[in-house]
């Protein structure tokens, strides 16, 4: 019974959170290597593409709830969703016209591109600012469980509840069938192929007549695609605040180097390692530990291996260790 | 035109902006102005220092700048001796402990081969983590116990604040020094990101950290380099002095504190400047510069060029560091929550892009451009939006709307001035020679 | 006798705004044929067949195809004229399929192009084998003829090959050069730029010796290995 106590205080605090958090940075993730592997450089202004996205999600929503439109049980933002993906669509096509263009015709080194994207990470932010302000926003309606904790404990006449809120199993649901849709995109059609043979060998695929101009498109419409979708799955979960969102930063960089920068498969491991990492060092394990060790090995503290303050550092340590043993990532990433 | 002239005159538009603002906002608007231009233009020539002599991409700037920040604390706040008496012993014990698992570590991963070596160095990290805890924890505890209210921190060393602004550079120098050492050598991007990581931690430190700095309870109070604005007011000559070119006695105490942080933001700015100038001349400078334009050239040349790297980023970030302590000084408060990296770190990348990157006056005139541009862009804003809503009933939902936009207009702004510097005139204001 | 199928005529030219490289060098490959050019390091072979294909200025001279001026068409709009051509390196997509470096080599056609894919198959059975194995793990000799194969989806007029047997062993490139006589019996004139000499002299109908981007001997490739000079500049005897 103990130990079963134990799995299930271990599903509820570390492998449920974990869980989605790990489909969030690997939304997130993927279409920072999606950029990278096709536009050749790090977006630094992919977590304010997020939080735009979001936004616009959020305005999307309150429309609805305006009209009186619900989604019943599920959150509202789920409708709006293609709403927020076609307004960052737009966004970002106009501003890879306004911007990217100029310097990819210049074949500029990639360097450069990241200031760019600084300047357009400011104008995002901006905008996000402007759009929708600097407050904290929970906009997740419907059920909030789908079984409660007490619900569980009911259930199984165990001492433990196991809680796993709708959020959560929306963003698990509606990761898995994203990441599905996108490799079969990436794996079976004709422009997904030829996205890939782009990031693989750029001059070879010029030579084959592979249209540069709209693999862009193709591939920016994709990452507005999975940025607002990330966003809006993180948002739901926790909430919306704009400045977390460029946060998310790291984790979500993490996370692509980690699996190999211009992996899609890497960028989703390395989603749920730095996701994994994040909760187990931050969580305090007395609870789990005092279920499964005798009662006198039972531990006096937290032990809580850092405080959740420190999450980021947990991220960056993989980074460096990474970095340090193996800079192509777990997946072999194009990057030296 | 003749580029002295150009840039002088670039040079008398900041006077003349400043200025300006000193008849219309009041003087010490102007001399605030001023003092944090002198603290933005420390921070771009270390920024331009890595940047544009080097070429390394360092988004930590807010890292290092707070590292300097915590020097302050560190150098000039008193010693709290209860403190150090409680938990002292055990919390520098546990850092020692701490420090020597990560060097033990780093020899099991050299020394160890095989599978040994894997396990080996797990567990010397696992086991030295927990026994830095058991030793540290108790320390920590001990000390943030002591008078929580106003300390429960260890304090500092008790000496002038001035000896800060060196320390600030030391502190910053060494967490360089462990960044440049994993992360120089990879591509650009890493570098990047590698920064930006540990600017983030340094920052989650010091708002975690209440037993070093108090975290987000803060440390006021810091000791200045200039005297009290009270002080002056109580002494009868500054009174008198004051009142014989016709100033009240608090509008003349406040400038003239003022006045002495610039003049001493302008000694240390000047005595910076001066080095890297010399720094750009020697052939150390048109080495960096060599390695920057072709890295494989220079390394067939027989440069280190991880070494030389590595060295310019420890400069630079140094230089970074000592600006923080001069901001905090100024300030007279270290406020772990405000740090934030679109003003501490990106802002700076605008100051050094826009002044011209890799030109040290350069950076030094973009660094009092950007922060002018930085504070006026509120007000300017709030009248443009004023002037534009002014045909709009008041209280009208779209003119508040509007009027409350202007808050928000700084990063804008900041963006698109990034850009357009970056698209039309990607040297900067005064390029590189 | 009739224009030759695919010339570089008298092309003068070089990299962007730099020196020109080649100085009135004439290439040429006729129906039916293998042309190769060879000649010492730096003589300009890899990028006279650069000019031919596109891939740089030229400054004076014409490059036809088929009668057609083709001078100023970029290399993809010669791509779809019929021109097909594998680079020295970098020539395969490392991390796709074998099927999938072919499909991307029929990039441009929008008809069925299973049967070009057998016929590829047919040609290179190795491949056929390995299809759906990623190209990068395939050895030096099979990734060419990926590369080949690729370039062969197209159904092109003509096919250039940028040194092709540059860093396999002396085996591979026998069997290499085997397959291209067989693409060659298909009909399509074939063009490459050699290091081994020797060899590609002996499978050759037509020889261009290039020194210094100018053309110093031309013949069938029996006549230059028969030729003194040759031998004794090129050759080593």
């Amino acid at each position: 019974m103990d130990v079963l106590n134990a799995l299930v205080a271990f599903a509820n605090f570390v492998f449920v959170p974990g869980l989605a958090y790990g489909a969030q940075l690997a939304l997130g993730a993927l279409g920072v290597t999606l950029i990278y592997g096709i536009l050749r450089f790090s977006n630094f202004a992919h977590g304010d593409t997020m939080a735009f996205g979001t936004a616009l999600t959020i305005i999307g929503t309150n429309v609805l709830l305006g009209l009186g439109i619900t989604f019943g049980p599920l959150p509202t933002a789920l409708l709006a969703l293609p709403f927020g993906i076609g307004a960052t669509v737009l966004l970002v096509l106009l501003i890879d016209w306004l911007v990217y263009k100029f310097y990819r015709d210049q074949k500029a080194a990639p360097v450069i591109l990241v200031i760019v994207s600084m300047g357009v990470m400011f104008v995002m932010n901006g905008i996000v600012r402007f759009v929708i302000g600097v407050d904290d926003i929970r906009f997740a309606d419907g059920e909030r469980f789908i079984i409660t904790a007490r619900d569980f404990r009911n259930m199984t006449g165990l001492d433990e509840g196991l809680a796993i809120k709708t959020t959560q199993a929306i963003t698990v649901v509606v990761a898995f069938v994203v990441v599905a849709i996108l490799f079969w995109f990436l794996n079976k059609t004709r422009t997904g192929k030829s996205m890939r043979a782009f990031s693989d060998n750029e001059d070879l695929a010029l030579l084959s007549g592979i249209n540069p101009d709209w693999v862009v498109k193709v591939t920016w419409m994709i990452v507005a695609a999975l940025a607002t979708t990330a966003g809006v799955l993180y948002g739901l979960d926790k909430s919306f605040k704009a400045f977390t969102y460029f946060q998310l930063l790291l984790p979500i960089f993490a996370a692509s180097i980690v699996g190999g920068l211009g992996n899609p498969l890497g960028a989703i491991a390395g989603g749920f390692v730095i996701a994994f990492s994040e909760v187990t060092i931050t969580y305090a394990w007395k609870k789990v530990l005092t279920y499964l060790l005798p009662d006198s090995l039972a531990p006096d503290g937290l032990v809580q291996l850092m405080s959740t303050d420190y999450k980021f550092a947990v991220s960056f340590a993989i980074l460096i260790v990474v970095l340090l043993f193996k800079p192509t990532g777990l997946f072999k990433g194009q990057s030296v | 035109m003749n580029p002295l002239v150009k840039n002088s005159l670039l040079f008398a538009l900041v006077g003349v902006l400043i200025l300006g603002t000193g008849i219309v906002q009041g003087w010490n608007s102007a001399l605030l102005i001023l003092n944090m231009g002198l603290v933005s233009a420390v921070m771009a020539l270390g920024v331009n220092l890595q940047w544009g002599f080097a070429g390394l991409f360092n988004i930590g700037v807010m890292g290092f700048v707070a590292l300097g920040g915590l020097a302050t604390v560190l150098v000039a706040m008193p010693p709290v001796t209860e403190a150090w008496a409680v938990g002292g012993l055990r919390v520098v014990g546990g850092l020692l402990l701490g420090a020597a698992t990560i060097v033990a570590a780093v020899m099991a991963q050299k020394r160890l081969r095989g599978r040994n070596k894997i396990i080996g160095t797990l567990a010397i990290m696992i086991g030295g983590f927990f026994l830095f805890r058991a030793v540290f924890d108790g320390g920590v505890q001990a000390i943030e116990a002591v008078n929580p209210a106003v300390s429960g921190n260890i304090g500092g060393l008790g000496l002038p604040i001035l000896l800060s602004w060196p320390v600030g550079g030391l502190l910053a120098a060494g967490a360089a020094w462990i960044i440049g050492k994993t992360a120089l050598g990879l591509r650009s991007d890493y570098l990047a990101i590698a920064t930006l990581g540990i600017a983030e931690i340094i920052i989650a430190v010091l708002k975690n950290e209440d037993w070093l700095a108090r975290g987000v309870k803060n440390v006021i109070g810091l000791p200045r380099p200039v005297p009290y604005e009270v002080d002056l007011q109580r002494d009868p000559g500054f009174v008198e002095r004051a009142a014989s070119i016709g100033l009240d006695p608090v509008t003349a105490s406040t400038l003239y504190t003022k006045i002495g942080y610039a003049i001493l933001f302008t000694i240390v700015l000047l005595i910076l400047l001066w080095m890297a100038q010399m720094a750009l001349k020697s052939p150390w400078g048109r080495m960096m510069r060599a390695i920057r334009d072709n890295e494989v050239a220079a390394e067939a040349m027989g440069k280190d060029v991880t070494a030389r790297h590595l060295q310019i980023f420890i400069l630079g970030s140094a230089i970074c560091g000592i600006a923080g302590a001069m901001m905090t000084t100024l300030d007279g408060q270290l406020t772990p929550g405000t740090y934030q990296p679109l003003r501490f770190t990106f802002l700076v990348w605008v100051m050094v892009i826009v002044g011209g990157s890799g030109n040290n006056f350069g950076a030094v005139l973009g660094g009092f451009l950007i922060w002018w541009l930085w504070v006026q862009v509120e007000p300017l804003g709030l009248g443009l939006m004023n002037i534009l809503a002014s045909g709009l009933e008041d209280g009208s939902a779209t003119k508040d709307a509007m009027i409350a936009s202007a808050a928000h207009m700084r990063l804008l702004t900041m963006g698109l001035v990034l850009l357009f510097v970056l698209r039309f005139s990607p040297k900067g204001l005064i390029p590189e020679r | 006798m009739s224009a030759p199928f695919l010339i570089g005529d008298s092309m003068t030219g070089g990299y962007g705004k730099g020196p020109d490289i080649l100085h009135g060098c004439t290439i040429a490959a006729e129906k039916g044929e293998i042309a190769v050019i060879v000649g010492p390091n730096g003589a300009g072979k890899s990028t006279a067949m650069k000019a031919l294909f596109g891939m740089l200025n030229v400054n004076k001279g014409s490059v036809r195809l088929d009668g057609e001026d083709i001078t100023h068409l970029t290399p993809q709009q010669r791509v779809v004229k019929g021109m097909g051509f594998v680079p020295q390196v970098r020539n395969i997509f490392t991390s796709m399929t074998v099927e999938e470096n072919l499909e991307m080599g029929a990039f441009i056609r929008h008809d069925d192009f299973r049967d070009t894919m057998t016929q590829v198959y047919d040609l290179f059975p190795v491949l056929k084998e390995k299809r759906n194995q990623a190209a990068g793990e395939l050895s030096g000799g099979q990734r060419q003829q990926v590369a080949v194969g690729r370039a062969l989806m197209t159904k092109p007029k003509v096919l250039m090959l940028d040194e092709p047997t540059a860093g396999v062993s002396p085996i591979v490139m026998d069997e290499l050069f085997d397959r291209i006589i067989e693409v060659a019996r298909t009909g399509i004139p074939i063009l490459m730029v050699e290091q081994n000499a020797r060899q590609a002299l002996e499978i050759a109908d037509k020889a261009y010796v290039l020194v210094q981007g100018r053309n110093a001997h031309t013949g069938t490739g029996k006549e230059l290995l028969a030729d003194p000079e040759v031998r004794q500049s090129f050759l080593g005897g």
